[in-house]
């Protein structure tokens, strides 16, 4: 049956929208509770250190105090804030409060008061005296004979081996990339390093908790992760995950950064001392570096190829460090291999990391989780070997990237935090991509085209990507539908929208299977207590998994109406179809509304059902991205004109919804490529931890965007669906550097590019041109 | 705690509010219940605090409340006509330009103000009136469709 598509592939309006754009109550904070208490954390100022003795009398003693909470007055739990599945497979080497700390920004203490100022007072009032202990800072420092030992408590779990400071090692090749590189023509080996990027959501964390009449702990929290953080600040403070109620209303943004249990566990230990609410929200600086970070890496990316272009083998070796914490450690740097080698069809591949723990802020989960610095490489070295071939690098691309029918097989011993399961490509439009992307930019022409006289030089350049739609074997969704009399729907799921409208996307899956329109459904998402469970929204799984889910249970009911309708208008059900806000036959119908309350009032049945769903694999989108730049040699400036964006989301559910994500993703990309670094001095303490001096794009930074979907049908996905969020973000770094190679002839292999790199490249350069000349 | 008296118009209604001297207008904005204003970095850096001050776009976090006596102060909640919304909310929703939308009230009213202004502006003075909001999320296309798709006149 197939009936064409009535809301799906249509660009329906935000459900949530017009709240949005009249300022109605949606986030975390729009809500006033009588008595609410003001949370704040005392952050360490050193990088590592233990606390020998600390003292609250005075705090404690300041009126208007309620509570105040160090390592002495909590559980000593070993835990990991990311939000991920249980078992977790990120190392538990955190607690609630420690006696020592391992980063400038690590929690010495928390307390609550009846004022911000009165909290601030309180925090100054607790007297600390610290051991203060040599810090690893730097990533290649922190594996050397006889560096400061971060993690020797002896209760943490999961770490591959604190006493070299590694949090995680992976090592995994298929094929024999020395046989590969024995039998290639040529060989290329570059190092490439990626910086600390911070996610700027625009609303900070947040969480507000209190204990309701029963006793129990609601969190309300701006989490992309309800359920896992319901279970993991269950664990921490040691109450049953039924006594705990957390609420999601709308988050302002995540991209990762609130796939972290990070404020409920302490908010909710400071509501139950205080008995009173409590709220903590992050200031703006203190969500620079207390909060996470994109994990840095170090890397190195070699590649053997034949004659004609034919990539044989690849390697990729890095170092990272995950900042103080192993929270998704392995897994953002499993996906810089098992995500990136496999975009080419080279027989042999070979992945190496080492995660290290330095005395720096903690790295998480960032948009793109560990592909953006794997294709920054990847795309850089590519573009270097067609560059020495003589290849176009779209042809080159043309002939190596994976194909439709293809099977990833490094996927299959590289999951997520075990072995995985292999990948199929069952949809691909990357060959379209390239060739839409290339048309859109201008390529033939830009890359023919002579340099400019003058200090303005232009060039074009490219970069190919993919991603996942969320974690095969792993990630499931579930959804519960239930009618009203009205004919309306309930919509109950235990997803997350971040921002992006995974809302709008699930109601309009269940608004197309049910044949009503979007108006009859009404949807609640992420609250322990009245949805049903699921992972949350991370590894671009929304609209393929919780979609799933929904679309199942839109079936599954749909079934039930039309049973109920059967009876209603005497015809058999294989008769009947769903449409337009009715049941139809032909000659006859009924609407909705008749048939609920036929149900209710007749049948005295509640037409309601819940489906759980996951997938096998994890179909990746594709990414083809193309960016032109105007480089001033006179100032090093790196000014982007135009990125081209060209992917396969499978089929987009809501068109402009997911031309926003791309937009999105490409802005942050272009921050990655060019401005976004968070410094730190040599104590560990964060230099730039505010607007003005990290540097995100803005309306008038932003260059000319073209966001090109090319559809395809993907057959695990609701209709065809796979992701869109993560992969486009990919792209930008790795195109902008080509781009400036093209323009200038100088290759950047570390981010960001700033002007000041750009300009002593370019005297290095005339230095040489001019030795050579001499 | 001192406590002083600021009278002004907000959305149009007088109000007077008792507030400390160094209470700061996006708090007491937001105490009162206009939670379209938002809390963003408290420095005048984000712009998600913006509010209209006598027509004009300023962060609500870098003014006292008792700066704004006798003020008329516009926040989102004051834009639509009821359940009329303004053209520039039609256009953010009709051109997908709100995502998260922690940021849409302030792009919005920075929008408005420009319009009143100059009603058909060019795209870089479209781009210029949004500079000083931050949006991680949009990469600012479809805000700077929407609004001018509103200044056209129509909203798709």
């Amino acid at each position: 049956m197939n009936s064409p598509r009535t809301i799906v592939g249509q660009n329906v309006r935000k459900v949530e929208g017009v709240k949005l754009v009249t300022g109605g109550p949606a986030f975390t904070d729009d809500i006033q509770l009588p008595g609410l208490l003001c949370g704040k954390i005392l952050p360490s100022p050193y990088a590592h250190a233990r606390i020998k003795r600390i003292d609250t009398t005075k705090a404690r003693a300041l009126p208007g105090v309620h509570a105040v909470l160090t390592y002495k007055d909590v559980p000593r739990v070993p835990h990991t804030t990311a939000g991920q599945a249980w078992p977790e497979p990120s190392p538990y080497d955190t607690y609630l409060l420690d006696s020592k700390v391992r980063f400038v920004g690590d929690r010495v203490a928390a307390v609550a008061a009846e004022s911000r100022a009165i909290a601030e007072k309180a925090l100054r009032l607790i007297e600390v005296e610290y051991d203060v202990l040599p810090a690893v800072l730097e990533i290649e420092q922190a594996m050397a004979p006889g560096v400061a030992i971060i993690h020797d408590e002896p209760d943490s779990t999961g770490i591959h081996d604190a006493s070299r400071n590694i949090a995680g090692y992976i090592l995994r090749e298929i094929g024999n990339v020395d046989e590969g590189f024995r039998e290639s023509d040529r060989i290329f080996e570059r190092e490439y390093r990626t910086q600390r990027q911070q996610h700027c959501s625009l609303e900070p964390h947040i969480a507000i908790s209190w204990l309701d009449g029963d006793g129990r702990l609601v969190i309300r929290t701006s989490t992309q992760v309800p359920f896992h953080s319901r279970r993991q600040v269950a664990m921490i403070l040691q109450i049953p995950v039924s006594r705990i109620h957390v609420i999601k209303p709308r988050m302002g943004g995540g991209f990762g950064g609130k796939q972290e249990m990070l404020l409920e566990d302490i908010c909710g230990a400071l509501a139950l001392a205080a008995r009173r609410p409590v709220k903590i929200e992050y200031t703006r600086e203190e969500e620079f570096y207390m909060a996470r970070t994109r994990h840095p890496q170090i890397l190195r990316m070699k590649m053997g190829v034949k004659r004609d272009g034919t990539i044989l083998a690849s390697q990729l070796t890095v170092l990272a460090t995950t900042g103080a914490y192993g929270s998704h450690s392995t897994t953002v740097q499993g996906n810089t291999g098992s995500k990136v080698l496999p975009l080419y069809r080279a027989e042999h591949m070979r992945f190496e990391c080492h995660v290290v723990y330095t005395n720096t802020p903690v790295a998480g989960a960032f948009r793109g989780y560990g592909c953006p610095q794997g294709f920054f490489a990847q795309e850089c070295l590519v573009d270097e070997i067609a560059h020495e071939l003589g290849v176009d690098p779209v042809e080159f691309h043309r002939r190596n990237v994976i194909r439709l029918g293809d099977i990833d097989r490094l996927s299959a011993q590289l999951g997520e935090g075990k072995a995985g399961l292999p990948r199929v490509i069952r949809s691909c439009s990357l060959p379209e991509c390239l060739d839409r992307g290339a048309a859109a930019i201008g390529w033939t022409s830009k890359r023919k085209a002579l340099p400019a006289a003058g200090h303005l030089k232009r060039g074009v350049g490219m970069a190919c990507t993919m991603q996942g739609s969320g974690i095969a074997g792993i990630d499931w969704a579930s959804a519960f539908l239930k009618m009203n009399e009205d004919g309306a729907f309930f919509l109950q799921v235990g997803a997350a929208d971040v921002g992006g409208g995974a809302d709008t996307v699930l109601a309009q899956i269940a608004a197309e299977t049910l044949g009503v329109s979007l108006d009859k459904i009404v949807i609640t998402s992420g609250d322990t207590d009245t949805t049903p469970f699921d992972v949350g929204a991370y590894a671009s799984s929304t609209t393929i998994i919780s979609g799933g889910a929904v679309k199942k249970a839109a079936e599954k009911v749909r079934e039930q109406v039309l049973r109920m309708a059967a009876k209603m208008l005497d015809t058999p059900v294989e008769n009947l179809t769903c449409g337009d806000n009715r049941v139809s036959t032909v000659g006859k119908s009924a609407t909705m509304t008749q048939i609920a309350l036929h149900a209710m009032y007749k049948e005295k049945t509640q037409i309601m059902d819940g489906a759980s769903h996951f997938n096998t694999d994890s179909p990746p989108p594709f990414c083809a991205t193309f960016a032109e730049v105007e480089v001033d040699t006179q100032t090093g400036k790196v000014r982007v004109l135009h990125m081209a964006t060209a992917v396969d989301p499978g089929v987009a559910i809501n068109p402009a919804q997911a031309e926003g994500q791309v937009e999105g993703a490409v802005a942050q990309g272009l921050g990655y490529a060019l401005t976004e670094e968070l410094l730190l001095d040599d104590a560990g303490r964060p230099l730039n931890a505010n607007f003005l001096d990290y540097k995100i794009f803005g309306a008038k930074d932003m260059p000319k965007l073209t966001t090109i979907l090319v559809e395809t049908d993907e057959p695990l996905g609701p209709y065809g669906a796979k992701s869109i969020s993560e992969v486009p973000i990919n792209g930008p770094a790795p195109a902008i550097a080509n781009a400036i190679f093209h323009a200038i002839g100088v290759r950047f292999r570390k981010l960001p590019i700033r002007p000041e790199d750009v300009l002593r490249a370019l005297r290095e350069k005339e230095t040489a041109a001019d030795d050579q000349s001499l | 705690m001192k406590t002083m008296e600021v009278r002004l118009h907000v959305n149009g209604e007088p109000k007077q509010w008792t507030i400390a001297p160094g209470d700061l207008l996006l708090d007491v904005l937001r105490r009162e219940g206009y939670f379209g204003v938002k809390r963003g970095c408290e420095a005048g850096e984000c712009g998600a605090c913006t509010v209209l001050l006598n027509g004009q776009p300023i962060n609500s976090c870098l003014k006292f409340a008792a700066q704004a006596e006798g003020a008329d102060v516009l926040t989102i909640e004051g834009l639509a006509h009821g359940d009329t919304l303004d053209p520039l909310q039609e256009a953010f929703l009709d051109h997908g330009a709100v995502q998260c939308g922690f940021c849409t009230p302030a792009m919005i009213l920075n929008a408005k103000a420009l319009l009143d202004r100059k009603p058909h502006p060019s795209e870089e003075e479209v781009r210029e009136a949004l500079a000083g909001t931050f949006c991680r999320c949009t990469g600012f296309r479809k805000p700077v469709e929407a609004v001018l798709a509103a200044a056209r006149g129509s909203a798709r």
